[in-house]
This record gives structure tokens, sequence and C-alpha cells, in this order.
């Protein structure tokens, strides 16, 4: 059974509502903090880390991985809740 | 027991492993060929992807190129970690569910084209060829350094073990090995840069050592920053490129990255939609266990390299400096006469030339680790050399068999089919391993091209096809086109036409040929929208198809239907 078209509409209309937010926090930890923003950010410390170094060479890398996981958990639910999850 | 030894000792057995493993998991069909039967788990698939993707320069390299950029390293690190988020998002579950097995057949589907499906075949192979020469090359530099046989013997003995598992054990052979490969460069990799952590900073983990204190009880990035800015060189921690090209670099390594047929390839291999999700997210983290040290490593080796060599005398140098000086890896001139080595930035009286490459693989002599760990280190550049090698060359063979061969010659059985593939793999091996030998003066400077045409290129067509029902076979021919036209002819005009105006005075604001990809992305968008907007929507056939790979349900096996 496959779903209705205004259930499908509404399913990918969450998707990218979640593509939206976790596209943007991916643009912020790494062209943002990482790049555009890395001068104002070094004046904060961290330990022995100036921020914005930190953000560029570890802090990014660690957000990528939490928002592809975060992304794998929310679709999992929609897919179930939508019902076109598989098996 | 001597390093030479240690050294043939560990490469021997990591070989003889991704032989067996090989031979034990061989192809019997084309869809085990081609995608491993789908059946592979998102864990392996996570650890496959993660040593397909991180190649020789990942492992020997690119540590050494952020010992020598600091800041402006992060470029790499960001925009070959962060285009797994692109690929995670917004291409790896839909193309899954499409259920094919290259990038062409989508591109060739959805833009219900043949014209489509060849300029994206020659993408791939243009993408895959530049690739794989630099590998075959990085294969023969290993055996060179470590073994001290010739290069050319180095690339012959990399193209007899690549040809026998590439060739026999098709996508379902690779995947197994580079689950293997994966581990021993991963701890080949760790070994040292923990050790060196500990010695340095008191701490284990590298990430952190990189933010610790040295004896002296100074963070060890404020004493770097110091003697570097005393020696005349940037501080390490800020940069020296411009805002705007170290964004469109980063920008252009990301998308490319999610744009290269041989991690795309790797989503096909998983049995369903979640899976190919769940596996990405597992191989970032692999990957970004090297990608998140590889920083530490380059400030460590750096720090320890000038500690021990600047303004030392020529005649009390540590042994591992005088070692990797055989080899010229290390280069020392003393050109004032005083006896001591002064390194600094002015060519003409700097007396230090130290290749990048030696930030990873002197690293087990700087911390004094015993002779295994060389070994080790050995066997973990040709695991991550060689996993990427037989990636490309199986997206090479599937390209030329499936996508122009099975294409136009529809009716062949699925057994020539797989000869074809074979004979396909085959002539790439020997190819790429006359490129390895006869390396064109120009392989550092294709990568470059490799990842601006897959950022020019495919990432937008593809992202266009699942995300638009609008665009058509007219918007999406024109618009990769106009990319990579666009892209190569940047990048051939300041890099083979006119290098002498290769500096930021002379790019287009400020946007070096390496950043450029981002820019023809950007053309390839406008173009790929305006064309299909004036020309009539796609079919109703291929509407359908969009609406079918936007839900997961009903994935099934990657098939030929």
């Amino acid at each position: 059974m496959s779903p209705s078209p205004s259930k499908m509409e509404q399913y990918w209309k969450k998707n990218l509502q979640t593509l939206a937010i976790l596209l943007f926090i991916w643009f912020i930890v790494s062209f943002g903090f990482g790049i555009l923003w890395v001068e104002e950010l070094n004046t904060i410390r961290i330990g022995g880390f100036k921020l914005g170094f930190w953000f560029a060479q570890q802090g990014s890398i660690y957000a990528f991985v939490i928002l592809i996981f975060c992304y794998v958990i929310r679709m999992n639910k929609l897919d179930k809740e939508f019902n076109v999850n598989e098996d | 027991m001597d390093l030479l030894t240690w050294t043939y000792l560990l490469v021997g057995l990591s070989f003889a492993l991704y032989i067996g493993i090989a031979f034990w998991t061989r192809a019997g069909s084309t869809e085990e060929f081609y995608v491993a039967g789908g059946g592979v788990s998102p864990l392996a698939n996570g650890l496959a992807t993660a040593a397909d993707w991180m190649s020789a320069a990942s492992f020997m390299s690119m540590a050494g190129i952020i010992s020598f950029s600091g800041y402006d390293g992060s470029v790499y690190l960001m925009g070959w970690t962060g285009g797994y988020v692109l690929l995670a998002l917004l291409l790896a579950p839909y193309l899954r569910k499409f259920g094919k097995f290259t990038v062409p057949d989508f591109v060739g589907d959805r833009y219900y084209s043949n014209k489509a499906r060849v300029v994206a075949v020659i993408c791939t192979l243009f993408i895959s060829f530049t690739y794989v020469a630099g590998q075959m090359r990085g294969v023969g530099i290993v055996f060179s350094r470590y073994l001290e046989l010739p290069i050319e013997w180095g690339v012959v003995i990399g193209m007899a073990i690549v040809f026998f598992y590439a060739v026999l054990g098709g996508m379902k052979g690779i995947t197994y090995t580079q689950v293997a490969q994966y581990c021993v460069l991963i701890f080949a990799y760790m070994v040292p840069a923990i050790f060196i952590s500990m010695q340095l900073t008191g701490n284990p983990i590298p990430q952190l050592g990189l933010g610790g204190d040295i004896a002296e009880g100074v963070p060890l990035l404020d004493k770097l920053d110091g003697i570097l800015g005393d020696l005349g060189f940037g501080e390490y921690t800020t940069g020296r490129k411009g805002t705007m090209d170290v964004f469109m670099i980063t920008l252009a390594l990301m998308v490319g990255t999610a744009g290269l047929p041989h991690v795309i390839v790797r989503f096909f291999t998983v049995p369903r939609v979640r899976d190919a999700r769940l596996s990405a997210g597992y191989a970032l983290v692999f990957i970004a266990i090297l990608y998140t040290t590889a920083p530490a490593v380059a400030a460590f080796g750096i720090y320890n390299t000038i500690l021990s060599t600047s303004e030392k005398p020529i005649a009390e140098l540590p042994t591992w400096v005088r070692n990797w000086q055989q080899t010229n890896l290390i280069q020392i001139e003393d050109k004032n006469g005083d006896g001591k080595v002064q390194y600094l930035p002015d060519p003409n009286t700097n007396e230090l030339r130290i290749d990048k490459d030696i930030m990873v693989l002197a690293s087990p002599e700087i911390a004094s680790l015993p002779n295994w760990v060389v070994g080790l280190v050995a066997a973990g550049a040709m695991a991550a050399a060689l996993s990427t090698a037989a990636g490309l060359l199986l997206v090479i063979s599937t390209s030329v068999s499936r996508d122009l061969f099975k294409t136009f010659r529809p009716d062949i059985s699925d057994k020539k089919e797989l000869r074809i593939a074979r004979l396909a793999a085959g002539g790439a091996v020997l190819l790429a391993g006359y490129f390895g030998i006869n390396p064109p003066g120009f392989v550092a400077e294709v990568v470059a091209f490799a990842f601006g045409l897959a950022a020019s290129s495919f990432f937008p067509v593809i992202l266009l096809g699942i995300f638009s029902t609008r665009i058509n076979k007219e918007g999406a021919i024109a618009g990769m086109l106009t990319g990579l036209t666009f892209t190569i002819s940047y990048i051939s005009y300041f890099k083979f036409v006119a290098p002498e105006l290769n500096t930021a005075a002379h790019w287009w604001w400020g946007i070096s040929p390496e950043g450029i990809g981002s820019l023809g992305m950007a053309l390839n968008f406008l173009v790929c929208f305006g064309i299909s907007y004036l020309t009539p929507p796609p079919p109703k056939k291929v509407q359908q198809l969009i609406q079918e790979i936007r839900i997961p349900k009903g994935a099934g096996k990657a098939a030929d239907h």
C-alpha cells in the first residue's frame, strides 16, 4: 500500500524542514565559526585552544558527526510516523 | 629484529590478509561485482567507505600540509569531512532508493537521456583516473622508502595486488578488504600519535593534547605561534589565505567529496535506505578519528622538527633527522657556513627543507618507538593507498562495462558483462600503473581538477534531480557542460597556460583554482534552472520516479530493473 499523495507531501515537507535546520547548523559550525567569524572567536580561549581555530580543526568535525546521527534518528522516526519505513 | 625485516613482515602479512579476504569473498555475479550483492551491513560499509575515502594523501601528506600551513590547512579538514553531511542528508538515501549501480545510471535515467549518461561517464572516468594515478604513485613511494625497492617495482607489486583482489573480488571482495585495511591504517596512524601526544603534553588523547600544555606550562599552540613568529613565519593559528579563498576552497572540497562517484557508489551496497543514512554516519565517525588526529600530528610534528633542528649544530642532529636525510625527505644545506641549521621563511637563507610526508612517516622515530611501529606505519600507508585505488578501479570498470557497454548493447548476458567488467578493471590497473611509473608532471595539479569537476558537474545535477521535479534533460546537460567547461578553463588557465599569473592578484574575486569548483557549481545551478524553465517539463514517468525515490518504502536490493 502506498501512502496517499497528501500524506506524501506532508512527509516531504517535514523532511525538507529537517534538512533546513541541520544544514543551517552545518553551515554555522564550519563556514561561520571556522571561517567567517574565526578572528572574533579566536579572542575566546578554551584550554590551550583559541576557539575559532578549535572549530576549524576540531569542533566542526565533531559537529558534522553529531548532525548525521541526529538526521538518522529524526528520519527513522519520521518514516515510522508516516508509515513509509522499510520492514 | 631490524627495521627492514619488521617492515617486510608487517607489509607481507597485511597483503596476505587482503588476498585471503578477496579470495573468500570473490564475486560470482554482476550484482556482486558492482554492489557486493547489496547485502553489506551499515557498519561494514561505514568502515569500507572510510578506507575507500582516505587515500595515500590523507594518510601521508595531510598532516604535513597542515604543519606548514597551520590554520589554512583547515580547508582540508572541514572540506573532506563536511562533504559527508551533504552526502548523508542530500544524496545517499535517495540514490540508494533509486537502486541501481552507478552515478551515470542515475543521471541517465532521471534525465531520460543517453547523452546525459555519456557526459556523466566521461566525468566519472576523468575524476577516477586522475585519482588512481596518484594512489599508484603513493604505493610506489612507500615501497621505495621502506623496502628499499625502486619506485617502479613498488608500483608493479601494488598493481599485482590490486589486480588480484579488484578483478577477482569485485565490489564484494573490495568491501571486506577495505574493512581490514581501515583497521590497519587507523591503528598505524594512532599509535605514534598517542605516544607523541603523551611525550609532549602528558595527555594520551592527541585531540586533547593539541590543546594541552608543554612541559614549561605554556599551551603548545601558543608556544608554536611564538616560535614560528620569531623565525619570521606567520602565526600557526592564524591564516594567510584570504577569507574568500578559504571559504570557496572549503565549499568546493565539501561539495566535491559528496559528488565523487567512488564514494557515492559505496552507498548502493547496503540493503535499505535507512542503512544508507546510518552507514554515512558510521563512515564519518571512522574518518573523523583520523581527521581530528591529523591536526595534532601536524602541530606535534612541526614543533618537534623545529625544536630538534633550528639553530642546532649539524653534527649533533638527532638520528631520525640523519636517517631521513638519506632519503632526501629532509635536506640540510649550511649556506652561511656557521655549522648550524637555520630554518627560515626566505628560500635564499633557509637551510632546512622538509618534505610534508615526513610528519607522519617519521613520527615513530621522533617518538623513539620500537621498529615494529615503523613497519606498521608502512603497512598503514600501503593500506590507505591500495584501498582507495581498488575503489576507483571498480568505478572505472563499472563505468565501462555497464554505463558504456550495457547501455548500447542491452542484450548481453550477465556472464559476458561480468567478463567485460573484469577486463576493464584489468585494463584500468595497467593504465593506472603506467601513470604511476611515468607520472604526468601535473599530478598534484590535477587533484584540484578532480574535486572541482565533481563539484561543478555531478553535485548540482544529482541534487536537483532529487529535489526538483521540474529540472529536465536540457537543463541538466547544459548545466553539467557549463560547470565543467568553466571549471576546466579556469584551472587550466592558471595551472598550465599562464602559471606565472597564478597569484591572488589575478584570480577572480581572490578565488584560487582549488576553490573555483564552487563557482562552477553555482553556474551549473543557474544554467540548469534557467534552461529547464524555458523548456518543457520532464515526462510523467520521470516525475513518478522522483516521487518514488523520495520515500524509503520498498527499496529492495540494488537491481537491474
